[in-house]
């Protein structure tokens, strides 16, 4: 009689499902692990040849931006390019599988609250690219030469960019309902804003008018912030940079939550 | 806030006034009412889209409800969902596995996922009471159908429940790995687990089920005791193999039900064993007047089966 009484206790007093959200990141990692070629070499090595073509060959020949060897320029938008992809790869991939298999109805009936759930997927998502970015700043610090003026700063913006797109990529695996649906936006969108979020420039190189019109691109106040911290240059004020990250930030969670609130594409 | 401790003779589930219509339109539940009493073995049985798996569906957390209540131990399964869920355990119909992990990591996953803190010695005995244990290091993907529905009830368990849903666990299923789980559901039961299964295989629902629930279009039509159940509804046969074949029935038991065979050669009676006098005394007396006598002699009773489509089809005719 008393186990059952304790076991009422426990059952009623779990406000937080620990074990969950460590079993979902657990699970998540493995998955990584189990696939180092897909999950690690193959996003490090082709960032890697960016450097050798950009850095090594042509670099050698371009300007220096503001000071910057080129080379060492387009490293933090090539790193913000590869975290965002793969942020958004990882995150969506990790939801839409277990839907696509029909594994997600353990999820749905484990007492797991929907933000733990998040925290465990969008965690090991965020995990994973922050790892590969670390691994590509050491690889680029083979090619380049590097030096990180705000390294508080600079983790700290991997931090919310990693989680920010992970969200993104966990929204989209939701709503995909097919793999091509999955593939679509992190192609036709996150891709083009990558690259024209200025990895490869400084927005003060554009004409005056694509000036304007690249600031409604959010990818230019990432990169121009996680710029800014390895070499305190920026096409955006810091803090602008911060608050547009922060807002998509609070924009996903805001999504993900009415998502698990009315059970979009997740419950009949 | 939490709900007061359960005695042991309140439903272990209540369901009241659940519907469910999809957005389709197409309403799956119809104010359903439904107790599942402590301990018991409970068999829903009914028909393809009766709506068996929304309602396990609904109860489980995989499905919203439309309107209505359920209570699983006493917790509402919305307000609670964390207590209530804790207290189940799902084996679904399809067999939806990882492919890549190895039994024993999707098995203490299932438990982490519940909650519950490591208990590698419960998970080798789950395994071992399923046949599992060799398999223990085998990606599932390399195991057949069933030894991959063995993993699904594995998870199922591995945060022991107190409630244990099986939708149609049967389904494509070889004589040994049914044996295997019958004999699992026992032991299950015996440790006080309440057992609760669909199927459309009445064989199963016959042989394992305390009572028996019967859904059709939505709405349960019946609720009983299997023993009542078959006892109610249940026609008795009696067949006598005649020594001598004779033409025709005599007159003087035209009272009976009864039928010849066309050989002649057989005479069936068929008797209502919910009625005060059977009537055999009387026919064997009759028979031995008339000078027929008979070699030999049967009785069945009729299955679930017989007695499952008759109150299908009484239903379809009472709405016709």
């Amino acid at each position: 009689m008393t186990s059952l009484i304790t076991d009422r206790e426990a059952e009623t007093g779990m406000r937080l499902n620990i074990r969950a959200i460590a079993a979902i990141y657990r699970f998540e990692m493995a998955r990584t692990w189990r696939t180092p070629l897909q999950s690690i070499v193959s996003p490090v090595l082709s960032t890697a040849l960016y450097f050798i073509v950009f850095g090594g060959a042509i670099g050698s020949r371009m300007q220096a931006v503001d000071g910057v060897p080129y080379g060492a320029f387009i490293v933090p938008g090539l790193i913000m390019m590869s975290l965002l992809t793969q942020s958004i790869a990882n995150a969506s991939f990790a939801i839409y599988f277990p839907k696509f298999t029909g594994t997600i109805y353990e999820l749905l009936s484990a007492p797991v609250a929907w933000w733990e759930a998040v925290i465990g997927y969008v965690g090991a998502a965020a995990s994973k690219s922050m790892l590969l970015g670390l691994i590509i700043l050491l690889t680029a610090a083979f090619f380049v030469p590097l030096r990180i003026e705000h390294p508080a700063m600079m983790l700290l913006f991997l931090v919310l960019t990693a989680t920010t797109f992970s969200l993104f990529g966990f929204i989209i695996g939701i709503w995909a309902d097919g793999f091509e649906k999955l593939q679509v936006i992190p192609l036709l969108i996150v891709t083009p804003l990558a690259f024209l979020g200025g990895s490869f420039y400084s927005i003060a190189m554009l004409p005056s008018f694509w000036q304007k019109v690249t600031l409604f691109n959010p990818v230019v106040y990432l990169i121009s912030g996680f710029r800014w911290s390895f070499y305190s240059l920026a096409d955006v004020s810091l803090g602008v940079s911060l608050g547009m990250t922060i807002f998509f930030l609070a924009l996903c969670i805001g999504i993900v939550g009415w998502i698990f609130k009315t059970g979009y594409r997740l419950k009949n | 806030m939490a709900p007061m401790l359960m005695t042991s003779t309140s439903p272990i589930i209540s369901v009241s006034g659940l519907s469910k219509t999809y957005s389709t339109g197409f309403s799956a539940l119809k104010s359903v009412d439904l107790e599942i009493r402590r301990g018991e073995i409970f068999a829903l049985l009914g028909p393809n889209g009766a709506g068996k798996t929304t309602l396990i569906s609904i109860i489980c957390g995989l499905v919203r409800p439309s309107s209505g209540t359920v209570l699983a131990d006493g917790y509402d399964i919305i307000r609670d969902y964390r207590a209530a869920r804790s207290t189940i355990g799902l084996v679904p119909q399809e067999l939806t596995t990882d492919a890549f992990e190895t039994v024993w990591s999707t098995v203490s996953f299932s438990r982490g996922l519940f909650g519950k803190p490591k208990n590698p010695a419960l998970i080798e005995q789950l395994l071992k009471d399923l046949s599992l244990w060799d398999k223990k290091d085998t990606q599932i993907r390399r195991l057949s159908g069933g030894m991959k529905r063995r993993v699904l009830i594995a998870k199922a368990l591995a945060h022991e429940p107190r409630i244990l849903f099986l939708d149609e666990p049967t389904a494509g299923v070889d004589v040994e790995l049914r044996q295997d789980m019958w004999q699992m559901v026992r032991r299950l039961k015996q440790t006080g687990v309440t057992i609760i299964l669909t199927t459309h295989y009445i064989e199963e629902a016959e042989e394992m089920a305390d009572r028996i629930g019967v859904i059709s279009k939505g709405e349960i039509i019946l609720v009983e005791e299997k023993t009542e159940l078959m006892r109610k509804l249940g026609k008795k046969q009696l067949s006598l193999q005649l020594q001598q074949p004779i033409e025709a029935l005599p007159a003087a038991l035209a009272a009976f039900d009864l039928s010849l065979s066309q050989a002649g050669d057989e005479i069936v009676y068929t008797y209502d064993t919910q009625a005060e006098r059977t009537g055999i005394t009387t026919l064997l007396q009759g028979l031995a007047e008339a000078g027929i006598r008979f070699r030999d002699l049967s009785t069945s009773q009729s299955s679930l089966e017989d007695i499952f489509v008759s109150l299908v089809h009484a239903g379809d005719k009472e709405r016709a």
